[in-house]
């Protein structure tokens, strides 16, 4: 197996005890970037020589005994919405084009400080502001297991990166689930933190109540270090946490109603593993999941016509058309309406934290359907046809509503070889449990192959 | 406003600023905005429809 499909636990043990360098490591990720880019379309900015000088950095600073963690070393990609200084901070849109950010993003400093290899900007797509990656001003970026497919968005471009070799985890942002939907497509762990834990300045917004900043990683391990470094504090071990008596509470009903068949089948597998394992799983329900996409839809489009509503009147042209005219759609929101949504918003998280009061996680689906195929507007699923967007947000857009912390963990794979994700959720503002019981989860799992 | 009304006055702006684009999405967000509207937890200034006790929820 190829180091660049380690993960970064292993790349760091194998930096420290010499087997390889942070150079050798950053080379091969730039080498595969640019064998495997001008297909997947994962990257919109390499940062080939800075890269290569922050590596060699860190193997400097590794040699003298100046060890600044679990990610010294490691090279990543960032979404490319987080600002790098002096670099373009795209947003995968020609509405931004000639901006170079003048500071970093306080993510970066904070990546910096750990000692990460900046890589690159990662594509995306447009706005963060849909789930297949296919709208953007640098166009579609393709699944690495599939090029017809899409690696979900709108941190797509962060996910194929990670899949495909080209980085040991990206940096991504999660509004509706764009953290969580291409990690699922691509059998990766994504994280989506409490809302609030990591600082959005320097990233741009799409929902000022619902932007989330998070990991998309190869293990759970990884996506706690990396979380660990966003929120600004050391790594730490966490205490393990074994799956014996661990209460976990199954969303089904409007969260199973509409599922591919085989990520019905490999959600039940992995309920049965859980169980087997020694976990205790119960029912757990939301009485109003059927309200939750009008009251997402409200506020998604209301938050984000406000961000944008002076350049889709002085920049119209500039936006993909599909991004464009539903960014106009929310423009039409009245106040009431979105008011009613923060109220139903309300409702909600006390619905999640009753659920959590019963349980220690909740576990559904992470994404209702494999990798979809690019150009795919609707998807049928038995006699239901379902629009691409509500089908991928379907499952993970509730905590962006909430805030409460999600993790995707990969539990599968369909016949073709697509993977599937498994969610937990978690406590708001208890993360950390929740990377504990997703890291004695992950054992459980089938893992999917590495490129 | 009633979602009949806001659909209708959309609508005109829309083909105003020349987006016909904009119809079939406005009629879908009409439809959710109905779901909003009618959700059983909105409060009714009458008291006649209160949401239900937080004890029952």
């Amino acid at each position: 197996m190829s180091a660049r499909t380690w993960t970064i636990a292993e790349l760091g043990r194998a930096i420290r005890s010499g087997r390889l360098s942070a150079e050798s490591a950053t080379r091969e990720c730039l080498d595969r970037i640019a064998e495997r880019n001008p297909t997947i379309n994962a990257y919109v900015t390499v940062l080939a020589d800075e890269a290569i000088a922050q590596a060699r950095q860190a193997d400097a600073e590794l040699a003298r005994g100046h060890d600044r963690g679990p990610l010294h070393g490691v090279p990543l990609s960032l979404k490319d919405i987080i600002d790098m200084r002096d670099v373009p901070t795209t947003a995968a849109t020609r509405v931004r084009a000639g901006h170079v950010a003048g500071h970093d993003s306080p993510v970066v400093t904070r990546l910096r400080e750990a000692g990460a290899v900046l890589l690159g900007k990662a594509n995306l797509h447009e706005f963060a502001f849909g789930t297949t990656n296919e709208d953007s001003a640098f166009g579609p970026v393709r699944h690495p297991l599939d090029p017809n497919r899409s690696p979900g968005g709108s941190s797509g471009g962060s996910a194929a990166s990670v899949l495909d070799g080209m980085a040991y985890a990206s940096i991504g942002t999660d509004t509706g689930g764009s953290v969580r939907i291409p990690s699922a497509a691509c059998g990766l762990v994504g994280l989506k933190p409490t809302f609030g834990e990591v600082p959005l300045d320097g990233i741009v917004p799409l929902s000022n109540t619902m932007d989330h900043v998070g990991p998309l990683c190869r293990s759970v391990e990884d996506a706690a270090s990396v979380y660990d470094t966003l929120c600004g504090r050391p790594p730490h071990r966490r205490s393990a946490r074994s799956l014996q008596g661990l209460r976990i509470g199954v969303l089904r009903g409007y969260f199973t109603a509409l599922l591919d068949p085989q990520v019905a089948a490999a959600f039940d597998s992995a309920c049965a593993r859980l169980a087997g394992a020694g976990a205790i799983l119960g029912d757990a329900e939301i009485p109003h999941a059927s309200d939750i996409a009008p009251i997402y839809l409200h506020i998604v489009l209301s938050e984000a016509a406000a961000l944008h509503a002076k350049t889709l009147d002085s920049h119209a042209d500039a936006y993909t058309p599909n991004v464009r005219i539903r960014l106009e759609m929310g423009r039409y929101i009245l106040a009431e309406d979105y008011v009613r949504a923060l109220r139903g918003r309300q409702i909600l998280i006390e619905e999640v934290d009753a659920g959590l009061h019963r349980h220690d996680v909740l576990l559904l689906p992470s994404l209702a359907v494999p990798a979809v195929r690019l150009g795919a507007v609707a998807i049928k699923i038995g006699a239901v046809e379902e629009p691409v967007r509500n089908l991928t947000l379907r499952l993970t857009q509730l905590f962006n509503i909430t805030g409460h912390p999600a993790i995707t963990l990969p539990c599968g794979a369909t016949t073709d070889g697509l993977p599937i994700g498994a969610q937990l959720v978690g406590a708001r503002n208890q993360t950390d449990a929740l990377l504990s019981a997703a890291a004695a989860a992950e054992g459980c799992f089938v893992a999917t192959s590495r490129l | 406003m009633t979602i009949k009304a806001w659909l209708e006055t959309a609508i005109q702006d829309a083909e105003k600023r020349n987006l016909p684009g904009l119809r079939p999405l406005l009629e879908a967000l009409a439809r959710s905005t109905s779901a909003l509207r009618t959700a059983d937890w909105n409060h009714d200034a009458t008291g006649e429809s209160d949401s239900m006790p937080p004890d029952v929820r």
